[in-house]
This record gives structure tokens, sequence and C-alpha cells, in this order.
């Protein structure tokens, strides 16, 4: 098994080596790395099967270590278990589907080979992170997703709103990736290992253990570790208020906003704190956290996505929305349904990236919905596919989403924890926005009034199958895989040896549970879908039948539409603050400190004080031979001052 | 005195007798056959060199009732000093020429000069010590007096006799009180009466004082300093090169002798002195230096600095403490000799290449000579893997390990004003026009010897423990 998981990991990297550092022509670039993607899922997939339904073993070993110091190692290793199987699995999957996609999407773009290169390096390091056995190669995988990520917004590097968002997604990163080192620092700290399994073999020994950061005030040390750890989740899963790079990311190319910034990179903190179960476990103060952020992240981004126009960030907001009920999950301590969203949204939200992408690309690169309308006869596989996703999203039942968002709503209801009400509200509430942005944007795209111009029209066409192939692909398991899987995963026993949930947080009992109707008919009764069915009728009235309506309401609203139009005043007061702060800062430390102080005074200063002191002394050289002899015998008196009578 | 002794001696004896027939046979010749007493000099030096080398002393022996003493440190000393020496003729020669200037004087002086040396190192009676240096100071004050017509070297001799002739009276005047005290001149009675006079102590050190002066003006330790720029500068460049090279290992021995042979009882108090006289010297001499802008003078300061850096090692008092100041004056010399060499050959007749700027863009002129004085002045700085830096970093070493931390930061910190003056000569080479642009000519030999002399300097710093093998063994710590 272990070359088996070898090759899942080097073989994306061969391929993106291949494609990216020997200067190989297009062709020969997209088939290596569709080739090594391609290794990588049949082989997931194989390993997935055999952990899975052959009884295979948990593979948790050692691979190499690359340093001893003292009691740390530092070494690459790979635990695979259900958990790691799973996510291996949607990752190799969602990333070949965006690979056969990008040779749609970038058919004419001259950094052809560079992307490919980079989105299949990307895999690479995702499966790196995913399948870490511990913290180190964790941060690595995590570093090493958040530089392609980096790479990839800035893909079109001339632009100057691509750099402006690269840039910002990374310095968000680092203040995420701080506290996440931290976390790790701490974890070192008081378990003297980087092993996930040393470390959580001797959980309970920490369970009471208290710090002092402040002094005077004793904090839990398990609390410090998850918040810590979550902080970094915080910044890679894009929560409030580090989610502020996430809709800037879409200046990247779509089949990216798609793979990294929907499907997987940005779970990468979800899939952290569900592999940390043991540790958040013992906190209730980290988990009420986790919980708090998950639920505002989930209802306010919601918001946001109503007014956009920009057709991939409404999906990129829904996405920040999205992952707030992940997060949610994880808060009311249902790991599991945390990773059964993760798995449906991967797909679906995956689907309607690259749905919009097909729009993008029939529309010639205009992203603008309110010069769209009534596609849907245009192009009927983006169409159809487009809707499938919406209908996921929404949680229509008996689609993906809809499983994986009502065992989330369900288990927050049940939550006692403080701040569940507040989150059971949020995520409920959320279901209505959703459904509404969601339609919202499917009218305004695929019907209505034909609002583009004649040029574009006249072009209008289903593209190429390397676009329309990857999208009939994700929608069927956008259709099918949540009622597939709920079972084994909600309250089967899948998860039983990768999450750890204390028996009294455990909401998912195999009891409730009487197979998939039953649990599409209990929710018939339940506000959730009526609440999406509201949704959807809204949006239907608004966009569809009255559409004068959405204006009338946006001028007398001016106040809200405006705060929402601002994000909340979220990048402004962080350009204000943190951006300007530190340029002032950096400026003030720059001119005060090193030109004046460092440069002109201890640099400067102490080279013109030599100088000057130089100057004085030569001319105490006179070249006058008597001062020379005088010289010598004050020299003289002064030894024999010292030495003698001294 | 039994035949064994005079074998000791006779590396002198031999550079006395032919320092004495090459006077007579200069006499004579015509000045079209001067390049015999040239060779007649180098040949010499190396027979001295060999009959050294053949009979080095595995220990310590005394020859002539104590006066007289031979030993690895001495033997060592005197290999090098031979060596230098005969680098110096070999470099003078083509400057003389070019001078029409070319006189027997400067050799046979030289060879005077370097008898004068070999007695220093060899002494072991404070008599013998100073006559010794007698003849040594008296060789240089003529040569620096050759160039009759020249003011500036007329002047630099008047201060040189005159400054050395005062300190040669304190020395005397230190030596005496000595003597006074113990009633001896040997250096190991001195050292054992020494030791039984220490309710004497306030007397002793007023005596020890004025021996120290006499030491450090010889060294060019501050505040004793004032005639080596003048000197330096006002001397023919083949003079200085001499001044500034071999002398300073006598001195070296001469300090041993003295201070460690005959006054180690006194270690404490001398100890003391050196510190204070190294300090000033450091300073000075790396200060001064930064605001000179003729090369002779800015390398004046520079012996001054490193005169302080070689203090370092001695004062330490300790064995490897002398082997690390041994490895120091070593290195000094072989990259004064170097710098001085590289003056040499820049220079012709008319043009003395002793402004600073008149290194400006030597790199374009010959990038190989740039390179060489660029290891040279890399290597007076201290930067690795140049000798001087293992010098630097030896006596540096010898200093944290005798728990002198503060003099050693003391000392780095000077080291690092330092590096200004030889960077500036660096950045002169590579970064500016050329002023001068007539090209480079000399001697294939001078070419030849220089550029061996600067790859020494970097060969010897990629293997240091070659030089600092033998000035460990000098003092039989290997």
């Amino acid at each position: 098994m272990q070359n088996i998981y070898l090759t899942i990991v080097f073989a994306p990297l061969v391929g993106a080596v291949i494609a990216g550092l020997f200067g190989v022509g297009r062709r020969v670039a997209h088939t290596v790395t569709i080739a090594g993607v391609g290794i990588s899922f049949a082989l997931s997939a194989y390993a997935f099967y055999k952990l899975v339904f052959a009884g295979g073993e948990v593979f948790n070993e050692t691979l190499y270590t690359w340093a001893v110091a003292g009691n740390v190692k530092l070494e690459v290793g790979f635990l695979v278990d259900s958990l790691t199987a799973l996510m291996m699995v949607v990752v190799t999957f969602v990333s070949w589907m965006v690979h056969f996609y990008t040779i749609g999407y970038m058919r004419d773009d001259p950094g052809y080979q560079r992307f490919f290169s980079y989105i299949s390096l990307f895999t690479f390091s995702m499966l790196m992170l995913v399948m870490s056995n511990n913290f180190l190669q964790l941060f690595f995988g995590w570093e090493a997703v958040g530089l392609v990520s980096y790479l990839l917004i800035g893909f079109w590097f001339t632009r100057e709103t691509a750099i402006y968002a690269n840039l910002k997604a990374f310095l968000v990163n680092r203040v995420g990736d701080f506290g996440f080192l931290l976390g790790i620092a701490a974890i070192l700290m008081f378990f003297d290992s980087l092993n996930y399994t040393e470390v959580f073999a001797q959980v309970d020994v920490h369970k009471d253990t208290t710090m002092q950061i402040i002094s005077g005030y004793d904090w839990s040390v398990m609390t410090v570790i998850c918040i810590l750890l979550f902080i970094g989740a915080m910044g890679k899963s894009a929560q409030v208020p580090l989610h502020v790079w996430l809709p800037d990311s879409m200046e990247g190319p779509t089949p990216i906003s798609a793979l990294i910034h929907a499907a997987t990179m940005v779970t990468a903190g979800i899939f952290m704190v569900a592999r940390m179960s043991p540790l958040f476990e013992l906190s209730e103060v980290a988990l009420s956290f986790v919980l708090v952020i998950g639920a505002i992240t989930a209802l306010f981004m919601g918001f946001l996505g109503l007014v956009q126009n920009d057709i991939k960030r409404v999906v990129a907001y829904s996405t920040l929305s999205q992952l707030g009920y992940m997060t949610v999950a994880l808060g009311a301590s249902a790991y599991a349904a945390g990773i059964f969203h993760l798995m449906t949204h991967a797909f679906f939200k995956a689907l309607l990236f690259l749905g919009a992408g097909s729009v993008i690309i029939a529309m010639h690169h205009e992203q603008d919905m309110r010069k769209m309308g009534g596609l849907w006869k245009y192009m009927p596989i983006t169409y159809i596919t487009a809707l499938i996703g919406s209908l996921a999203l929404i949680g229509f039942p008996g689609f993906a989403g809809f499983f994986s968002k009502d065992a989330i709503i369900e288990a927050v209801h049940h939550a006692d924890r403080a701040g569940a009400t507040f989150a059971y509200y949020a995520v409920l509430f959320g279901v209505f926005i959703t459904a509404l942005y969601s339609f919202r944007m499917f009218f305004l795209v695929f019907h209505g009034k034909e609002r583009m111009d004649e040029h574009t029209r006249s072009h209008l066409h289903e593209p190429s199958a390397v676009v329309t192939w990857p999208l009939i692909m994700l929608a069927i398991p956008s259709v099918f895989i949540g009622g597939l899987t709920i079972e084994a995963l909600l309250y089967g026993e899948y998860f039983q040896n990768a999450i750890f949930v204390t028996p009294e947080h455990n909401f998912f009992n195999p009891a409730d549970y009487h197979g998939v109707w039953g649990f599409v008919v209990h929710a018939l009764g339940q506000p959730p879908v009526w609440l999406a069915g509201a949704g959807f009728g809204t949006a239907y009235y608004l966009y569809m039948s009255n559409t004068e309506l959405p204006g009338r309401i946006k001028d007398k609203l001016e106040w809200l539409h405006g705060i929402l139009v601002d994000k909340y005043g979220f990048d402004r007061f962080n350009e204000w603050f943190f951006a300007g702060g530190s340029r002032g800062i950096g400026s003030f430390l720059w001119q005060q400190g090193d030109a004046k102080i460092i440069d002109g005074g201890l640099v400067n200063g102490s080279a013109k004080t030599v100088n000057w002191f130089s100057g004085v002394i030569r001319h105490m050289q006179t070249g006058l031979l008597y001062h020379y002899a005088f010289s010598m015998i004050l020299g003289l008196a002064l030894l024999l001052g010292i030495f003698v009578l001294w | 005195m039994t035949l064994i002794e005079l074998n000791m001696l006779m590396p002198e004896i031999i550079l006395l007798s032919m320092a004495s027939l090459i006077l007579i046979i200069d006499a004579f010749l015509p000045d079209d056959l001067r390049d015999l007493t040239y060779q007649l000099s180098q040949g010499t030096l190396i027979g001295v060199g060999l009959v050294i080398f053949s009979t080095y002393p595995q220990q310590t022996e005394l020859a002539l009732h104590g006066m007289f003493v031979t030993d690895p440190m001495g033997a060592t000393l005197k290999l090098f000093i031979v060596g230098i020496v005969f680098f110096t003729f070999l470099y003078s020669r083509s400057y003389l020429k070019e001078r029409n200037f070319f006189k027997g004087e400067y050799f046979t002086l030289g060879l005077f000069a370097t008898l004068g040396m070999l007695i220093m190192v060899s002494a072991h009676n404070m008599l013998v010590i100073y006559l010794g240096l007698e003849l040594l100071s008296l060789s240089l004050y003529a040569m620096v007096a050759m160039h009759r017509d020249s003011q500036s070297a007329t002047e630099a001799a008047m201060k040189y006799f005159v400054l050395g002739a005062i300190a040669s009276g304190i020395l005397l005047y230190g030596m005496s009180m000595l003597y006074g005290m113990t009633g001896t001149l040997d250096l190991n009675e001195l050292s054992q009466s020494l030791s039984t006079l220490d309710e004497y102590h306030t007397a002793l050190v007023f005596g020890l004082v004025f021996i120290v002066v006499g030491l450090a003006f010889k060294l060019g330790a501050v505040p004793f300093h004032m005639w080596v720029p003048d000197v330096y500068q006002g001397s023919p460049t083949s003079v200085t090169l001499f001044i500034s090279s071999a002398p300073k290992l006598a001195a070296f021995a001469m300090v041993m002798r003295l201070l460690v042979d005959g006054m180690g009882h006194l270690h404490s108090d001398w100890q003391d002195m050196l510190i204070l006289l190294s300090i000033l010297s450091m300073a000075i001499g790396n200060i001064v230096a930064i605001s000179q802008t003729n090369i002779k003078r800015m390398l004046a300061y520079s012996t001054i600095s490193h005169v302080g850096f070689l203090l370092l090692g001695i004062l330490t008092a300790d064995k490897a403490g002398y082997a690390a100041s041994m490895f120091y004056v070593v290195s000094y010399a072989l990259m004064t000799l170097g710098g001085f060499g590289m003056i040499l050959l820049l220079s012709r007749a008319g043009f003395e290449a002793e402004n600073i700027s008149d290194y400006k863009g030597l790199n374009e002129r010959n990038s190989w000579f740039a390179f060489i004085m660029l290891i040279l002045m890399l290597s007076m700085m201290g930067v690795p893997p140049m000798l001087g830096f293992w010098a630097k970093f030896s006596v540096v070493m010898q200093l944290i390990n005798s728990g002198m931390l503060w003099l050693a930061i003391v000392a780095v910190l000077f080291a690092v004003i330092g590096a200004f003056y030889y960077l500036r000569i660096i950045w002169m080479m590579y970064f500016e026009k050329p002023e001068e642009t007539a090209p480079i000519e000399d001697t294939m030999d001078m070419r030849v010897a220089v550029s061996a002399n600067g790859l020494l300097v970097l060969g010897l710093g990629l293997m240091p423990h070659t030089l600092m093998t033998i000035c460990l063994s000098a003092f039989s710590l290997v």
C-alpha cells in the first residue's frame, strides 16, 4: 500500500514538474498532468475501496525522517483512514474534472502549460495536506496550497486587480497561518510531539492543564490550542473576519475558482478541525467560538450574495456561506456532518463554478449578470447542469446538498452549547437566503430578457465537450451522492476511527435513522424545506414576474443596500486600519527609525564621528620633531603615572 | 668556548663575513657591474637561510656564557627574517635601478641590518639585545637617509634618528635600572633574581616602564608611534618596505626575550601596560588611517593598528598567546611585504604610485594585479579565507580563552572601523575610472614575486594550519 500512496501523491507532482519546468508543448502539458491526476484518482478510488469495502487496515506510517532535534522529530508520513480516503477521492476527482475543463477554458491563454503545472502542483499539495500523519507535514501542505492559490489568483499577473487580489489573499492567510503555527507550537510545547497519534494519545493528560498568557489569568491549554488552530482554519476556510480574500480571489481563472476556492483548498480548514476532533472535543469554549464564527459567516455572507452582479462573485459568496455551514457543524460537534457537507458541496459547487465558467466562455468573458439573460435556449447542457447544481445548493429534497445541510441544521438544533440558538436561527434563515440568491442568479442568467448585445448573442453556443463533459460528470454526484452516503457517513461507523465525538455531544444516533426516504419525508415537514421553497418563490417573483420590484426595494432601502455593497465595510476597514496602519508604521519606522536613527545616527553618525575624530588626531601629527619627542615623554610619564605612582 | 657553540652562531658569523666582504667588493665595482652586489647579497641570504634551517635547534641552548641563545622560536623567526629580506631586496632592485639609485649601500646596509635582527632574536643578555638593536637601527637610519637629494628622506632620517636615540636612551635607562636592582644583565639570572625582589616591586616596575617604552617605540605602538608615518612616507619606498617588514619580527623577538624570558615574573604589570598600548594603537592606527590620502602613510597607520593586535597575543602571557602573536607578526610581515611590493610594482621613475587615488581603476589597467591587491587588502582587513583573518582570529581566540572578552570585543570593533580604509582602496580599484593610464611595466621576476606573495597570503589562508603548526611548534605546543 505504501507504494500506492506514494504514487498517489507524487504522480501529480511529476506531471506538474514536466508541464512546468521542461518547456513542453500544450498537448504534452495537458496530457501529462491529466494522466498524473488520473492515476492519482484511480489509485485513490482503489485505496478507498480497499479501506472501506475490503476491510483494509488504516495506514499510519512514517516514511522519511527529515531531521531529529532532541525529542522533536521532523518527519514525512501518511495517515490514511476513512476521513483521509474520502478527502483523497473528492480532491482527485474534482481536480481531474477541472483538468479536463481547463483544456477548453484556457484554450487561447498563453500561460496554458503554466496553468496545468500549477493545478497539478496544487493537487500534490492538497494530497500532502490531507494524507499527513503529523503537524509539520500538515503545515507544509497548508502552506503549499496557499502558495499555489497565490500563484493562481495572480495567474493573469499583468492585471492590476489580480495582483491586488493575490497579495490580499496572501496577507490575510498570513494572519491565519500565524495562529495556526502558534497552535502547532503550543502542541509541540505541551505534547512534545508533532505526530497525530502520539498527540491524540495524550490529550487526556492535558485536559485540565492551564497556562498563563497574561499573568494572573489561567487559560485552559486545550482552549488556547484549539482556538489558535481554528484561527488557521479561519484564514484558509475564509471565515469572518478573515474571509475578505475569497471574493477577490475570483480574479483567478474560473477552473481554479472551482477547484481551489470552492471545492478543495478552502475546505482544508474544515478537514483540519475534523482531524483534530479529539482536541476540539475537550474545549467547550473553542467549540462555541467555532460555532458562532461559522454561524455569522453562514448568514451574513449569504446576504452579500444578494447584491452582487458578477456571476462568479455570487458563487463566491455562496461558497463563503456554505463554508460557514460546515464550520457550524464542527462547532456543534457534528464533524461528520461537516465533512459530509464538505463532500457534497465540493461536487455541486465545483459544478456551479464550472457552469459559471461555461457561461463566461459563451459570453466572451463577460461576467456581469445584468448583461445576460435567456441563455437557456443557447446552451442547454449548461442550463440543466446549473439547475441541478442550484437545486443541490439550496437543498432541494433528494439532492446531495439537501441531506448534508439538513443534517447540519438538525444537529445545531439539538446542540446545547453557548451560541447554539443563535447558530440555529442563522443557518435556518440562511436557507432562505441561499435559495434566494441562487435562483436570483439562475433566473438572471438563464431566463428573462436577453440583455446582451447583438454581437455576443450571435456567437452564443454551448462550449466544446471538454467543458460540458465535466459538468455532466459533476452533476451526477451532485444529485446522488448525498442519498447514497448519508447512512454510512452520519449514522454508520464510517468515521468511527477517524473522528472522535464525546458520546454526550453525539447527535447522530443510528436508532433515529429510518432510511433515505424516511429522512426525506421527515424533512418535508421541517422549516428548512419550506424556507428553501420560499426563497425560490421570492426569487421567481422578483426576477421573473415583477422585475421592477428589486429596483424599487433598492431605492427604498438604500442604506441597507449600501451596507451590503460595501460588504459590511470589512474591506474598507482593513484597507484603512491594517494596510494603512502597517504602511504608516512602516513609513514611520523607515523615516524616523531607519533613516534618521539607524542610518543617520548610528551608521553614518558613527562613521562621521570616526571621520571627524580621524581628522582631529591627524592634526596631532604636526611633523615637528619636538612635538614627537614631547609625545614620547608624555607617553612615558603617562605609563609611569599609571603603573608606578598609582 | 667550544666549537659546538661556534656552530650555533654560524648564521651570524657567515652573515657578518659576507656583509663585510660584499662591502669591500662593492667599493671596487664599477657601476655597470652593480648587479653582482645584488646577486652576492641574495646568495648570502640564501646561504644563511640554509644554515639556519640545517641547524634548526630542537630545544633551547645557550652559548657564549649565556649571552646567546638558540631555540625553535628564534630559528623560525630568523628564517622568516632572512626570507623576507630576500624578497625585500628582490622588490627593491628595479625600483632602485629606475631611479639611478642602484647603489651597493642599500644591500650592504640591509645585510648589516639583518645581522642586527638576527642578533636581537638570539640575544640572551640585555647588552647584546641592545647591541643588535643599535646595529639594526643605525643601518636603518642610514638607509632612510640614503636618498641624499630628497628633502623628505633627509627629514625622515633626521626624525627617525633623533627619536630613535631618545628611545634607545630610555631603553638603556630601564636596563640600567634593572641592572642596578639585580646586578645582572643575563636574562636567566635576571628572571631568577626578580622573583626574590618582591619588596622592591615599585622600583622594578619603574625600570619595566622604561623598557616597555623602548620596545613600544621599536614596534611603533601608540603613543610612541609618531615616527612611523613620517618615516614610512618620507623614505624611498624600497626602504619603507625594508623597515616595515622584517624588523617587526625582530622587535617581536625582542619583546619575547625581554618581557617573557627576562621579566616573566612581572607579567601582571607589563600585561596592563600592553593592554593600554594595544588599545591606543588599534584606536589611533585605525581611526587616523581613514583620513590619509597617501597610501604609504595609510599603511603606516595600518601597521600601528596591526601592532596593537600583535600585542594582544603577547599580553595574554601564555604560550598559546605567544604563538598566536607570532602567527600574527609573520602574517603581517607577509601582507605588508605584498602591499609595499605592489606600490613598488606600480611605481616607476617620476611616478611613485603613493597616492590612494593612483589606485583608481586598477582593475581596468591590470585586472590580475588588482586581484592580488584585493587579496592583500582583504587579508589586512581580516576577511576569511585570507591569512589575515586567521591571524586576527587566533589572537582574538586567545584573548577570549584568557578571559579577556571585553578586550576581544574592543579589538574586533576597531578591526571593523579599520575595514573602511582597506575597502576604500578596493572600491577605487574596481569602481572608479583610472586617472593614470600608463601601462604597468616591471621586470618579470618582480611580477612573479608579487603575484606569488599575494597568492601565498591566499594559500596560507586556505591552509592556515601549516603556518599555525610552525608557530605552535616554536613554543613546543605541538
